[in-house]
């Protein structure tokens, strides 16, 4: 095994990195004719090219390969959008607005109902009634597919050690690889419209969904789950019973995040195609107009505080019993 | 006449990577519990426990933190399985029982208690109650009527739709007696189940567990720190140390004989005057005794030490043990009284 001393670490770490800034300094302070290989990286030429040659091949390659594969999953994909699409701007505003009011009354309490029709009302009055319709069967559709995915991967990576050291790093990946970046090969295989949009918002929006079950899974007390083996439960009735209840503040938390991390990619999503909201800003910002996009951005702002006050549930509030 | 309902034989338990070399190293005594700690990561939880316990007795295990005295008993219902050795439930070596068996048999014959209560704090008291019932299949009216049942048997009836958290501890443990007892279990399993409560609410949980265990007729394992309690409600008790049994017995077995100097130690400090009773201190009478002894007031063999040691006191002279038809069986002496008070071994010294 090999054996680290800390001792040993902690003073090598700053006696280089004083000698490198040393050398920086020197060099600054007398310039000298250095040869170009010590002033420009050794870069070997076409390498880049060759490279990204490589991923457009292999990217064209999995297009022409999996058609079949990707057109049946955009298919899929747009039919639960527009059927989600189709319920939210085909129904009446009285209606959506009344059910959106009762569900956050039932789930949040009355703040969260009158916030929700201050918010309907801004929508409505500016004439965004139809394009957040639209954004928000967008980010539904999302958050649907996040939870489906990400509650099962999320138990898994609490159950499985090993599962958690290998989705780990693809979550990374996911989260922090810029949204451009993945967007082109999205179009490509989704083509442009609503389905790469929602691919887009969830490969950026899963890896809080799988996290955040995982860490309530994780936190649920030792003596409890003991409790539920030490009463002869099964596996499954462990997890239903013990586990998911006791997690459930957390999972909430999760689907919180998924929601305002979809509406965050709204507009992002607009510009490939997806409409809405996002649409709005993109305009704004072609034909410089601040007040429009300024405008359009407020109503996405409003629609996803809205939602969050709805799901985020009755909150505890300070303890009112002891003074 | 049907064997223990439970039975410990050579149970060992290692946490770590073991060898089979190093294991038999420890069995024969070859290695210190420390030097394996040291050489290889492994900590022995229990060495070498035997014991059984018969229906309907009280069986307590004593030992300070670290005695290995919990692992012991999560070996009883499975939870831990041992590293050699076999755990008899009625005959039965649940060691090598497959995994829907053991739980089949958690559910229907052991229920525990834990010493943090272990409730489902997103479960209304009934609720917790009726887990057991409920993981096995019970419909919800059946499984609800017997929970009801065993709230009012721990008088705790009028809180069975409250929320976990608006109960005491003491509530609290009793909602997790009356869990352990719904599923009509024949073993109770109690691992430190009073040690987080206060010395009041102790006492009245302890007096409520044994009302309930003789009239239930349950079979109990209780784990305990405290030696006060072990003599208190165990029929018989086992003490450990280092995940070693050092001595099995009766209170007043272990208390007038103490097998070796650390179960002594344990010893010294238990009042004595609740825990023996005539009978265990009394000795012959002498045939020259018995006669200048025929008019004076006796006492039971029952009588605990504390109030023969009033007798005594009143009469001011040595008095006989008397039986219910009234015959002497023997003499309480007043050194032995004094010097079982004062907590020494009477028998050590013979």
């Amino acid at each position: 095994m090999r054996k680290t001393s800390p001792e040993h670490n902690t003073r090598v770490l700053p006696v280089a990195l004083f000698a490198i800034l040393a050398i920086a300094a020197a060099w600054w302070l007398v310039p000298l004719a250095l040869p170009d290989w010590l002033t420009k990286f050794p870069a070997p030429k076409g390498l880049d090219n060759a490279a990204a040659l490589v991923i457009d091949d292999a990217v064209g390659w999995m297009k022409k390969q999996w058609v079949d594969f990707f057109d049946v999953f955009t298919l899929i994909l747009r039919t639960i959008l527009t059927v989600i699409e189709r319920a939210l701007v085909s129904t009446p505003w009285p209606l959506t607005s009344a059910f959106a009011l009762l569900t956050a009354w039932r789930l949040s309490g009355p703040r969260a109902a009158i916030f929700t029709a201050v918010c309907l009302a801004y929508l409505g009055l500016f004439g965004f009634w139809e394009k957040s319709m639209s954004t928000l069967a967008l980010v539904a559709a999302s958050v649907l597919i996040c939870v489906a995915v990400g509650l099962p991967l999320g138990i898994l990576c609490a159950k499985s050690a090993r599962s958690k050291r290998l989705l780990e790093p693809v979550m990374d990946v996911m989260q922090t690889l810029p949204t451009f970046v993945y967007l082109i090969p999205a179009v490509a295989f989704f083509s442009i419209g609503k389905p790469p949009g929602v691919i887009a918002t969830v490969i950026f929006a899963l890896p809080s969904m799988v996290r955040l079950t995982a860490l309530g899974i994780e936190q649920v007390p030792a003596v409890v789950r003991e409790a539920a083996d030490a009463f002869g439960a099964r596996p499954m009735q462990k997890l239903m019973k013990v586990e998911l209840p006791l997690a459930l503040p957390s999972i909430r938390l999760g689907i919180n995040q998924t929601i305002m991390m979809s509406l965050s990619m709204v507009v992002v999503a607009a510009m490939i195609g997806a409409g809405g909201l996002g649409l709005d800003v993109i305009r704004s910002l072609q034909h410089l107009k601040t007040g429009q996009g300024f405008l359009a951005g407020l109503a996405i702002v409003l629609c996803a505080m809205a939602l969050d006050r709805m799901v985020r549930g009755k909150q505890p509030g300070r303890p009112s019993g002891r003074k | 006449m049907p064997g223990p309902v439970i039975d410990c034989r050579n149970v060992w338990k290692v946490f770590g990577p073991l060898t089979l070399g190093d294991f038999d190293r420890i069995r024969q005594g070859g290695a210190s519990k420390d030097e394996i700690q040291k050489e290889n990561g492994c900590v022995i939880a229990v060495a070498d426990a035997n014991f059984s316990v018969e229906a309907g007795e009280i069986f307590c295990i004593m030992g300070l933190s670290g005695s290995g005295k919990s692992t012991l008993l999560r070996h009883i219902n499975g939870l831990i399985a041992p590293t050699s050795g076999q755990v008899l439930i009625d005959g039965e070596d649940i060691a090598i029982l497959p995994m829907a068996q053991l739980r089949s048999l958690r559910a229907r014959k052991i229920g525990m208690v834990f010493q943090n209560f272990a409730l489902l704090p997103h479960r209304s008291v009934i609720e917790n109650v009726a887990f057991g019932l409920e993981l096995r299949g019970v419909e919800r009216p059946e499984r609800n009527a017997r929970a009801h049942e065993m709230l009012k048997a721990v008088q705790l009836e009028a809180w069975a739709e409250a929320p976990i958290s608006e109960l005491s501890g003491g509530m609290q443990q009793r909602v997790g007696l009356a869990r352990a007892l719904a599923g009509d279990p024949d073993i109770l399993l109690m691992d430190e189940p009073f040690g987080a409560l206060d010395p009041l609410i102790r006492r009245q949980l302890q007096d409520q567990f044994l009302t309930l265990c003789r009239g239930l007729k349950k079979t109990a394992v209780f784990i305990t720190h405290d030696l006060d309690e072990a003599m208190r409600i165990g029929s018989r008790i086992a003490i450990m140390r280092d995940g070693r049994i050092l001595q099995v017995g009766a209170p007043h077995e272990i208390i007038l004989g103490p097998a070796d100097p650390h179960v002594a130690a344990f010893v010294r400090d238990v009042s004595s005057k609740d825990t023996l009773s005539a009978k265990h201190i009394m000795t012959a009478a002498k045939p020259a005794e018995a006669k200048a002894l025929a008019r004076v007031k006796g006492v039971a063999p029952d009588t605990i030490l504390s109030e023969a040691a009033r007798t005594v006191a009143r009469e001011k002279r040595d008095i006989p043990v008397r039986d219910d038809s009234g015959a002497m069986i023997g003499v309480l002496r007043i050194p032995d009284i004094l010097g079982a008070l004062s907590g020494r071994g009477l028998h050590a010294e013979n």
